[in-house]
């Protein structure tokens, strides 16, 4: 009998990583990235470069059908010599997309080693530069996954709901790209992904079991460019939320850029739509990035964090697990003075 | 899972080969007609197929009305409506 468990882990490097910032995260989540390097630098004592000549992946363009696979992998390679001149060999984007784009890349050359030399010479033709394929290619969930139990004694809160005592309700939700293409990529593969739940399960949470788990956030790259087909991106989004809400969850926990702008954000739509939330009291489901809630978790300030930028946003969970904020720095500028608040929405409660 | 059975599954992909592109998405299952008004779910149903869960599948795919819509927004190009054919036709047997 075939041993299938056996598979279900994965290498990730210790320390001395690249890091490539992803093209929309620093929109929407705009701490998240700034939260990460913080983590691996001052908590965990991690080498990890941030250099500012990086790129884009082509990622979104390529599951577009906009960017040609030879564009794409040469792209990569670019990115791949830009961490050789720094001197580093594990390479770590912070994007679920980039990271299947690299994996795909990676395993077209393994197949077929033409193909890598081809991206060698459309190097050197478009820019006189030369890459090494990496060491090692995780993703920077991996790395929280990896030293959750490290991270877990300098944390000031746990997940626990501090007025009921009890392990507060999470839903993970992991991007599509990062192991449903590749599934031994993945910290537990496609259908049985750890990564985020271990992360919960570590830091005193519970992770809620229900039945479109796996299911797709919508944010399908071909269900969204094109307006026309946004309802199929809203179904899906629809679909996942009508089978978590009658496990009540106290947020939902992403690593996907996509995922996490998705499920935030399509709350907002659903609710104008439909005049529907996922909550009793219709405030939504919080939706967190895992550099935001293991930021949180360390005693990291909610507003450096970025969460006022969410479309759902966070106080009552933050009162749940004691996490203390000032609401009157909620809305300051870098400068401390204070930005105009955005406009409410008329169904989904702020 | 180390208990399932994965010659059906073998069966399955060597009769319809752009299923090996599925990556379980879910997107068919989200816009299905059928799962608007009954229990019917691909997604759910394929998964359990590939785990050798098979006990249930065949009368949960005979709400399936082979209307094709979940090939319309498959976003890897799945022949959806013939892999429901062919678990049919392998659960019969």
């Amino acid at each position: 009998m075939k041993r299938y468990w056996n598979e279900y882990q994965k290498e990730i490097a210790d320390d001395r990583y690249f890091y490539e910032r992803s093209c929309i995260r620093q929109t929407f989540f705009p701490g998240s990235e700034a939260a990460f390097l913080k983590i691996l630098r001052e908590e965990l004592g991690k080498d990890i470069c941030d250099n500012p000549h990086q790129h884009t992946c082509t990622g979104i363009g390529y599951h577009s059908d906009v960017v040609p696979f030879d564009t794409t992998m040469t792209v990569v390679a670019r990115l791949f010599s830009l961490m050789k001149e720094c001197g580093y060999s594990n390479y770590v984007p912070s994007c679920v997309t980039s990271f299947g784009v690299f994996t795909e890349v990676m395993a077209k050359w393994a197949e077929n080693p033409a193909l890598k030399e081809k991206a060698r010479q459309y190097l050197w033709e478009a820019c006189r530069r030369e890459f090494e394929v990496p060491d090692n290619i995780v993703h920077p969930s991996d790395i929280i996954y990896k030293f959750r139990f490290d991270l877990k004694p300098r944390m000031r809160y746990q997940l626990v709901n501090r007025f009921t005592g009890k392990p507060l309700r999470v839903v993970e939700h992991i991007g599509c790209h990062y192991a449903k293409i590749f599934p031994e990529q993945g910290i537990g593969k496609a259908e049985f992904p750890y990564v985020l739940a271990g992360m919960i399960e570590a830091w005193g949470g519970e992770v809620i079991d229900y039945p479109e788990r796996r299911h797709c956030c919508g944010f399908g790259f071909r269900q969204y460019l094109v307006r026309e087909n946004r309802g199929y991106s809203i179904a899906n989004t629809k679909k996942k939320f009508e089978s978590m809400e009658p496990y009540e969850p106290d947020f939902i926990l992403t690593n996907c850029p996509g995922c996490n702008m998705f499920l935030d954000k399509w709350q907002y739509t659903i609710a104008e739509m439909e005049r529907k939330t996922y909550d009793r009291d219709g405030y939504g489901i919080p939706v967190l990035t895992y550099e935001e809630l293991t930021g949180l978790l360390l005693g990291y300030d909610p507003w450096t964090l970025g969460l006022q930028m969410h479309q759902v946003q966070a106080e009552r969970l933050l009162d749940k697990i004691g996490i203390a904020y000032n609401p009157r720095e909620k809305y300051a500028g870098s400068n401390g003075r204070m930005l105009n608040p955005p406009a409410k929405p008329e169904c989904l409660l702020v | 899972m180390d208990a399932a059975d994965s010659a059906r599954r073998a069966q399955l992909l060597a009769s319809v080969p752009s299923y090996r592109l599925c990556i379980g998405c879910g997107a068919c299952s989200a816009t299905c007609s059928a799962g608007q008004f009954t229990q019917f779910n691909i997604r759910r149903i394929h998964t359990a197929f590939n785990c050798g869960q098979t006990d249930t599948l065949a009368e949960q795919l005979d709400s399936c009305m082979l209307c094709g819509k979940c090939m319309l927004v498959c976003p890897r190009g799945v022949n959806l409506r013939s892999l429901i054919i062919r678990m049919r036709q392998l659960l019969a047997n």
